[in-house]
């Protein structure tokens, strides 16, 4: 007998010790949105066009601060990702020099599978660059920021399977800028030298200028198809799902074998229980 | 195996040869197929198996992590990942081995609340309960280490706080944190030690396991009335039944496994873990994994002094006596009749323990301050009071509903017994 009780109790006593633990105080501040994204959902597969664009402002504007030194280039042509050709990323992977004492130069181009360039030599030099400030690599970054949700709405997030925090912070963030310290500012806010207000960022002062401002990268557009707002908002979103795709190359082909495994798993289920159930007709229990 | 006899003839030479030196086919038939197995257990009884099944899991995925995981503070962080995007299958087992923490203890938790349901820690149980807690206390050690190994902010100081612990027992403490540590704050050396010992633990655990097993086929299975098994109409044996029963619920219970590992295997952590340990920025909450929350809200419930045992040590004490006063369980409730069901005031305050603990694992994770704190301290309380002065009492003043003479008889006298699918009136 599957006794219905037992099975909703069991769930309800699962979720309610896991879901406790995901709560997390909510930061004084904005509460940061979630945005709709392509990959959200158990359904959701990166868009291709975005993960590109996305990759263009990671090059021309991100990466003169920022690693990512768990991206090799390989990353960037293979399956789930932004679909570049092979020849393509060849082609730019060998833009980048690397450090090789078997070369006779002690340089080399890089090649596919090498990974990609941090821009400072150490975390000293990075600094010193950037007023103190550390700019932190990209590699797992929409993995390592989140957005909270109040009691009770974070367990929904159990069910639709809600992975975008990263991204929805990082756009957040990106659009999150004041020129001047606004008056949701907490009381008595002072703006340290060097430091940009933002309302998403802890604490709000932020050491990143805004990198990002309307017209400022040109998408190129791609024959019969419609052209991309050239504005902070979509810089924001775009930069946001390749960041997202850094943190999780192989969302598709994950989610793809989920769904192979949900599928067996099911038939498996309702085969067993048939067997079970007419194995204990003959048994009074 | 105790009052039945053995079924099993060998049936060729070589096994007659094989059972006369080592009856391991003899032992198999007797333990895993024909054990008499009371034929009223409901699917709270299938955590047992489905347990087994996940310290398996556990173990074979744990190995093959070990074979791509660098154990050093400066690449464990960047191992992981390598696991995550270069190893062949690597996502899958690594998130497997990360969820199958969180489902180890789910299935973990609803097999001890359905033991204290149902009287199963009482006699002729008490051994076999106080193997099970030795399994739970050593589970979340191994599950502690297990979380600190990718090395991210929460691993690091999560590790920080949880051996600082140790520096609260007197004389002891701090040779004791610096033994733990291998050094005087978190770091590499600390980082191979827990290596090593989340390797060997888990193996540990597996004999313990052997000796919980053997525990229970000495009396054999507690069962939903609590009523001992009286005669063979009243047991099924083990195989098919049971073995098919277990085989399902393990499916099922897969499910919700599988959901998590491909579609969402980064919920159940934290996203401060995804930030390589950093001993010089702290981060906001240190918050450790879901399953060891309610034990940290009782650690914390305690911010006062008592006489002369300051606050960090009475936090110990109580953390270290939450666990303990299990092992005394079968001894404190003195109540004869093991199933809740017949129980009518036990009913209450054991649903109200379960929604307690509930609450202990929510405060776990909320910030120590205002409301939080009396609530922590009011749940805490709460879960002494049970097991110390609730369960004690009740044995005295409560009278227990009738109990059926069998369980054939009880099975008999259910509205729907025997047609498939039907409902069955709660417990």
């Amino acid at each position: 007998m599957i006794r219905v009780k037992s099975i909703i109790a069991a769930v309800l006593v699962t979720f309610g010790l896991a879901g406790a633990g995901a709560v997390v105080a909510a930061e004084a501040g904005k509460e940061i949105q979630k945005q709709s994204w392509s990959f959200s959902g158990p359904f959701g597969t990166y868009d291709q066009n975005q993960l590109q664009r996305g990759f263009q402002i990671f090059r021309e504007v991100c990466s003169s601060c920022h690693g990512a030194r768990l991206i090799a280039f390989r990353n960037l042509y293979e399956p789930g990702g932004p679909g570049f050709s092979e020849e393509q990323v060849k082609a730019l992977a060998a833009e980048y020099q690397i450090a090789d004492a078997t070369a006779e130069t002690g340089q080399r181009p890089r090649v596919a599978a090498d990974r990609w360039p941090n821009p400072f030599p150490t975390e000293q030099d990075a600094r010193d660059a950037n007023g103190g400030a550390y700019p932190p690599d990209f590699s797992v970054l929409a993995k390592a920021r989140g957005t909270t949700q109040p009691f009770p709405w974070w367990i929904l997030n159990y069910f639709t399977a809600y992975q975008e925090g990263g991204a929805d912070y990082i756009y957040a963030l990106l659009t999150g800028y004041h020129e001047e310290v606004p008056a949701s500012a907490p009381e008595g806010f002072e703006l340290a030298e060097g430091k940009y207000y933002n309302d998403y960022f802890p604490g709000h002062a932020i050491g990143m200028g805004p990198p990002l401002a309307d017209g400022l990268i040109t998408y190129e557009v791609g024959e019969g198809e419609a052209a991309v707002p050239l504005t902070l908002d979509q810089y924001s979103r775009d930069v946001a799902a390749f960041m997202q795709w850094m943190a999780d190359p192989h969302m598709v082909s994950r989610k793809e074998a989920g769904f192979r495994v949900m599928l067996f798993l099911f038939l498996f289920a309702g085969l067993m229980w048939a067997v079970k159930r007419r194995l204990w007709a003959k048994v009074e229990h | 195996m105790s009052g039945h006899e053995s079924t099993y003839n060998p049936s060729n030479p070589v096994e007659k040869w094989l059972d006369d030196r080592l009856p391991l086919v003899r032992f198999s038939k007797e333990h895993l197929m024909d054990f008499p197995t009371p034929k009223n257990l409901n699917y709270w009884w299938t955590f047992g198996a489905i347990l087994a099944v996940m310290l398996v899991i556990q173990i074979i995925t744990g190995v093959v992590l070990a074979m791509h995981y660098t154990p050093n503070v400066a690449m464990a962080f960047d191992s992981v990942e390598h696991i995550r995007r270069d190893v062949n299958g690597g996502r899958i087992i690594q998130a497997v081995h990360a969820v199958g923490a969180s489902m180890f203890f789910a299935a973990l938790y609803i097999h001890i609340f359905r033991g204290l349901y149902f009287g199963s820690y009482k006699a002729p149980r008490e051994i076999l309960w106080m193997l099970g807690v030795i399994i739970f206390i050593l589970v979340m050690a191994i599950a502690f280490m297990g979380y600190v190994l990718p090395w991210g902010q929460m691993s690091f100081w999560g590790a920080t706080v949880i051996t600082n612990i140790f520096s609260a027992i007197p004389v002891l403490g701090e040779p004791l944190l610096q033994l733990l540590r291998g050094g005087f704050a978190v770091d590499n050396a600390t980082l191979n030690r827990f290596f090593s010992l989340h390797y060997l633990l888990p193996f540990v655990v597996a004999a313990v396991v052997v000796l919980h097993i053997w525990a229970l086929h000495v009396p054999g299975n507690n069962n939903p009335i609590g009523v001992e098994v009286k005669s063979t109409r009243d047991t099924v044996p083990f195989h098919p039944y049971y073995t098919m029963k277990d085989l399902f619920a393990i499916i099922v219970f897969f499910i919700p496994f599988a959901w998590f590992v491909f579609f969402a295997p980064d919920i159940l952590g934290h996203p401060d873990n995804y930030i390589m340990a950093n001993s010089q920025v702290t981060p906001a909450h240190i918050v450790p994994e879901w399953y060891l929350l309610p034990f940290y809200t009782i650690l914390r419930a305690i911010d006062f002094n008592v006489l002369f045992i300051d606050s960090k040590l009475g936090g110990v004490i109580a953390m270290g006596g939450a666990l303990l006063v299990l092992f005394a369980l079968p001894w404190l409730d003195g109540s004869k009749v093991r199933s809740g069901t017949f129980r009518p005031m036990f009913k209450w305050f054991y649903w109200l323990f379960v929604i307690n603990f509930i609450g202990l694992t929510y405060l776990g994770a909320a910030p120590a301050e205002g409301v939080y704190v009396i609530f922590a301290k009011i749940c805490t309380a709460y879960y002494f009071a049970y097991f110390l002065i609730v369960l004690p009492l009740l044995s005295r003043f409560e009278t227990p509903k009738p109990l059926p003479t069998s369980i054939s008889e009880a099975v008999l006298a259910k509205p729907h017994s025997g047609s498939a699918g039907a409902a069955v009136p709660a417990e």
